[in-house]
Parts: structure tokens; sequence; C-alpha cells
């Protein structure tokens, strides 16, 4: 389903690579994890992939589709759910999901029919109405999700989607992901969340300084360890306990 | 179509949820344009309702003194205050107590006279009409009305009141002359040797429409240039909701959904320009219905409507591509919030809103016409006030309207450059 080939990142200014010749395979239907550090490349991996930036070299095929070629048709066979919940705080959550439904050409009763549903399977259809900006972190997470997938996406990008919010809206998130993922959406998943990524993925792949260092189903990557009981006993040994502050 | 009707329904709602916002969008224009209308009213006034106190110092207590008195009186813009001394006048008038003292010096009267007397004398002399023999010429000093004026008065009221004050010793200088030659010619005071009203007049002539002259006043003139000013100020919210966009998360979020950003702007044009006329309408409201009850002229706009509303759609869509631009440029509202709405100052200034543009220095005269605001005041001047055609607007709307497509250009292909992929 994405092929990734030699893609780097060098943002303006920058000392090194943020992605560096990475090569990276992702076949449909799976739960890929992509998990490492602050600043190991993660958001930028992901942010290429979306069209949101440029990759400085390399190329990467999502579907068959390139993002040099088909830029348009790439983005309407894919959806993003973003760190911000990047939705309107004034407009209801129908409103919002009007909006970001329209811009793919959803309409009338369709919409409307879905977005009810998407509301009514993340318990949201008594707060249809109300304005996002009286939502907690959970609930605007739970919009935010349904906001991308509203026109049912073959891929989805979801960039931490679980920061920041309370358990049962965390299960609620990770279990509507399964479902999708039933019905053949294929994810691609970042997270500090390394139990969660540890249950959730199929496969994940550990990404430091912009390079994929390890890759495997989780339970393969933690047999490959000897001292390692979980996903975070293999993501300490690969990427040391040193503090990766950033700025 | 659908995106763009969707974008377009979404700004509606997000302006109407924010009710502070629309009270500034609608409300600061009507305040501005009763606010500067009112003030500028008293210029544009004939008879003038506020009187500007003035010290008035009559060391001369003569006829020229009197006739100066009586003619500020009789103008009626000046409220007379006499002041016995000439250091507490000036004391008075540099503490900006008062905007201006006339100091009026002894013997103006009879010093005048006797000078023009002896003027005359020796003119008749000359022609051998004078039967006595001419006195002795007697030296008199020059004599010198004096003016004070608060510093802090305007260069423009100083230069009218000096004109004014001129054109009083003028006038009576004119008046004892022929007085003079008057007694000298005939001692019958009853007999009229010389015609002394003015020979030559003024007339101003006004442009007419259906056989009824166009009469500018205060609200013709305020309306047009405020209006204009309230439309471009449009700039500072709509670049506001484009950076709120970026800094909120939603427009990277549309950034990866299959909708240009050609859309997401042409969402925020139709809602900002629907803004900018029912701005229009409402301060047409305001000129028409609410002017008369406070005392000001009624705004007329018979048979102007259309062509007005057409200057109003073309200046909100330049005042709308600023915006556009602003807010594509700019990485946060503190950018540009100040920078846009010190850059409609800046625009309003050249554009000949405060002073008119012949007024300008040479330089300031040419970067006007680099103005949108320049060309939106001439539409609306053409139209207000020299009763133009839809054609004579034409140059003035086609520039409002290639302004519009060039920011927007550069707007759209800055963004696409910027975040090329």
């Amino acid at each position: 389903m994405i092929e990734i080939q030699q893609l780097s990142k060098k943002y303006k200014d920058a000392e090194s690579f943020s992605v560096s010749n990475l090569d990276l395979s992702i076949a449909e239907g799976e739960i890929f994890g992509l998990l490492g550090p602050n600043g190991a490349g993660k958001t930028t991996l992901i942010s290429m992939l979306c069209s949101l930036i440029k990759p400085t070299s390399g190329n990467f095929l999502i579907d068959g589709l390139t993002y040099k070629k088909s830029k348009n048709q790439l983005k309407k066979i894919i959806g993003i759910v973003p760190q911000e919940y990047a939705l309107y705080n004034s407009l209801t959550a129908t409103e919002n999901l009007i909006y970001f439904g329209s811009m793919y050409d959803i309409k009338g009763k369709l919409l409307k029919e879905q977005i009810a549903l998407a509301l009514k399977n993340l318990g949201l259809e008594k707060f249809a109405n109300k304005k996002i900006g009286t939502f907690s972190g959970g609930m605007k997470r739970r919009v935010n999700l349904i906001a991308s997938i509203l026109h049912q996406p073959k891929v989805l990008f979801l960039d931490e989607p679980t920061v920041g919010v309370d358990v049962q809206s965390k299960n609620v998130i990770i279990e509507h992901l399964k479902e999708l993922n039933r019905k053949g959406t294929t994810i691609i998943y970042t997270s500090h969340h390394l139990n969660e990524a540890e249950h959730f993925c199929t496969r994940v792949g550990i990404i430091d300084h912009g390079s994929i260092i390890s890759l495997g189903k989780p339970k393969e990557l933690i047999q490959g360890f000897a001292e390692a009981n979980n996903l975070e006993d293999v993501f300490i040994t690969l990427t040391g306990k040193a503090l990766r502050d950033h700025a | 179509m659908h995106k763009l009707w969707a974008s377009t329904y979404k700004e509606i709602l997000l302006l109407i949820r924010d009710f502070g916002g629309l009270v500034i969008l609608f409300v600061m224009p009507l305040v501005l344009i009763i606010t500067i209308t009112l003030i500028q009213d008293s210029t544009f006034k004939t008879v003038n309702d506020t009187k500007i106190p003035i010290l008035i110092v009559d060391q001369d207590k003569g006829v020229i003194s009197e006739t100066i008195l009586s003619d500020l009186k009789a103008s009626e813009s000046f409220e007379i205050i006499l002041e016995k001394d000439e250091a507490d006048a000036k004391e008075l008038v540099f503490k900006g107590d008062y905007q201006l003292a006339i100091v009026i010096p002894e013997n103006l009267s009879i010093d005048l006279t006797k000078k023009i007397d002896q003027n005359v004398e020796g003119i008749l002399a000359k022609f051998g009409i004078e039967e006595e023999e001419v006195k002795q010429v007697q030296e008199l000093t020059k004599k010198e009305v004096m003016l004070f004026f608060d510093p802090a008065t305007q260069q423009a009221f100083k230069t009218s009141v000096k004109n004014g004050i001129d054109k009083m010793i003028s006038k009576i200088e004119t008046a004892a002359v022929y007085k003079a030659f008057q007694q000298q010619l005939t001692d019958d005071a009853s007999e009229v040797i010389f015609e002394t009203d003015s020979f030559i007049s003024f007339k101003e002539i006004m442009p007419v429409k259906n056989d009824k002259e166009l009469v500018p006043n205060s609200v013709q003139h305020n309306v047009p240039a405020w209006t204009l000013f309230a439309i471009f100020f449009i700039i500072v919210p709509l670049s506001i909701n484009i950076v709120k966009e970026k800094s909120q998360g939603t427009f990277v979020r549309l950034r990866t959904n299959p909708v240009s950003y050609a859309t997401v702007l042409g969402g925020k044009t139709i809602v900002y320009l629907t803004v900018c006329l029912l701005q229009f309408v409402f301060m047409l409201l305001i000129g028409v219905y609410l002017f008369p009850e406070l005392g000001l002229p009624r705004l007329d706009i018979a048979n102007r409507l259309p062509m007005l509303l057409l200057v109003t759609v073309f200046s909100g869509l330049a005042a709308i591509g600023l915006g556009l631009l602003l807010g594509t440029v700019a990485k946060t509202q503190e950018q540009s919030a100040p920078f846009g709405a010190t850059f409609v100052v800046i625009l309003a200034a050249m554009g000949g809103v405060w002073v008119p543009v012949f007024a300008m220095p040479k330089v300031m005269q040419a970067l006007s016409n680099l103005s949108p605001m320049n060309w939106g005041l001439n539409a609306y001047y053409d139209v207000f006030l020299r009763n133009v055609t839809f054609v004579e607007i034409v140059p003035e709307i086609s520039l409002l309207l290639l302004f519009f497509i060039s920011t927007t250009l550069i707007a759209i292909v800055y963004n696409e450059k910027k975040n090329a992929v």
C-alpha cells in the first residue's frame, strides 16, 4: 500500500537530516506504529506522506499514486488525524464535520448519515450540536478523528491520536480504529504510548535520527532482546535513556 | 461549487458566532462616520452654531476697531471677549486658553484717516483741484494689527483668520479713501460721487442634475471618505481570520484535503464582501435618516444607488484582496492586526481621505495614485459630487478590480510556494 524509497528531509538552516534515506514498505491492512523519541523524525515522515511538506529527496507511492503527479488524487484516498485538534471552536461538532466532509465532495443526506453514525460510534451523538469550544480534550480528539475518516480513506495517518485524553476516550478511539482497520483501512500511527502501540499495532518501526533502526511485529522485537519484557524495554535499549529535548 | 458554498457557509457561521467581532465590524464604522461628520460639519456650514472665543485688545477705540469688532460679530464664528492688557491677552493665548488674540493698536483710526487725507490732498493738488495750500506732510508711523495664535492652532485656521482680518482692513482702508475724496470734492454729504459697492463679485457654479444644483456638504464629502476607510478596515478581521486558521490547525487539515487555496479564499471573499456591502448600506441609512435628526444635512443618494453599490463592490474587493494577502503572509495575529490597521491609515492618508490630494506635496500626489483608497475615493466623489455616468468610473473600478486580482493571486502563489510539495 505504501512504498517509501530513499526518502530524506533536511529543513532549511538545520544541521542534519530529520529523515535520512528512509526505505519502508507498509502492506494493505496493516496497523503500522511509527515509534521514536522526540525529534526522531516521526512527524516529519508523516507530514511528507500527507503532502504537507516537500521531501528533500527520494520518493514514495501510496496505492500506486505519487505526490509529484497525483497530489489531488492522493489527498482523496488518505486521511490525517493531526496532533492539533484542527477544529473550529465556535462551530458545533456537526457543523465542523459537515464542513470537512464537504471538502471531500460528500454532500446531502449521505454526509449527514455518515456524521450521525460516526458520532454515535464514538459516543458523541448527544453532543452533536454543541460547540467544540465546550468539549473536553477527549471529546475533541474523537471529533478530530471523525473529521479525518468521513471520506473512508484507504490509508489513515494518526499523529499521536490519544495524547492527553482519558482512558475511556482512548479505549473508544483505539476500538474504533481497529474497526476501521477490519474494514480495510491501512493505519499508520505515531505515539509515545508504547504499551498502547504494543497491543494495537500489527507491526512497528522504531525511528531515531531520521532512520528506521528496528522493524517488525511487536512480539518479535521483544523476543529479539533477551532482557526486554515489553516494547518499552526494546525502545529504551535501542534509543538510550538520554533526554531528547529539542527546540 | 459545493466546496465553495461549504467554505462560505462556514465563514458565515464563524462570523455570526463572534458577536464582539460582529459589533466591531458594523457598529464601529457607524460611530466613526457619525463622529467625523459631526466634527467636520462646521467646516461646511455657512452659519455655525459653535463660536470660537477670541480676545480683542482694543487700544484704538476708533472707527476701525468698531468696524473690526462688528464684522467679527457679524461673522457669527467668534465669541468676542474684550481684554484690556496686551500682555495678559498674549499670555492667555500662549497658554492655550484661547486660540487667538487680536491687538488693535492705539490711534489706528486717527492715523489712518490722517494718512489717507494726506494722500488724497496730495493727489487732488496734482490735478489742481485742491484749492487751499497743501498742508505740511506729517510723518506717521506704520501701524500693525497684531495677531497672537495658540501655538497648537492649525495652520489652516491661522491662514483663514489672517485672510479674513486682511480683507476687513482693506475694506476699511478703501472706504476711508472714498470718504476722503467725497469730503474733498463736495460739501454736500448726501451727494453720491462714488458707487462704493463692490463691482466684482463671486459666483460658485455647481454641477446641476435635473435642474437642481448639487451643493456639496459635509455629509456628501464625509460619507464616501469614511465609508471607504471603514471598508478597508476589513483587512484587519480578515487577516486575523486567516492567521487564526493557521494557528489553530484547521489550515493544516485543509491543506491535506482535496480543496484548493483559491476555494478557501473564495468563501472568505464572498462573506467579507457581503459584510462590506452591509456596512455601506448601514452607512447610507445613517446618512439618509439619522444625520438630519442630528442637525446634519441629509445624504443625497437620489438615482445614485446602483453606481454607489458598484463602487462599493469593487472597493470591497480591493480591501479583501489586501486582507487575503496579509493573512497569508503574516504568521501571527500580532503581525497582522497592527500592520493591517496601520497600513489602512497610511493608505487613507495617501488616498486623500484626510488631506485632499491636490494639497499634498508633488511626491505624495504621485504616490497617492498608487493607493486603492484614492481610486475608490475618486469613484465615490465622481458619483456623489460630480454626477458622472458609469463610463466615467470604469477606470477607477477597473483599477480596484485589478488590485483585488493581483493581491489574491500573489496570496495564492505565495501559499503554494511556501507549502510547495
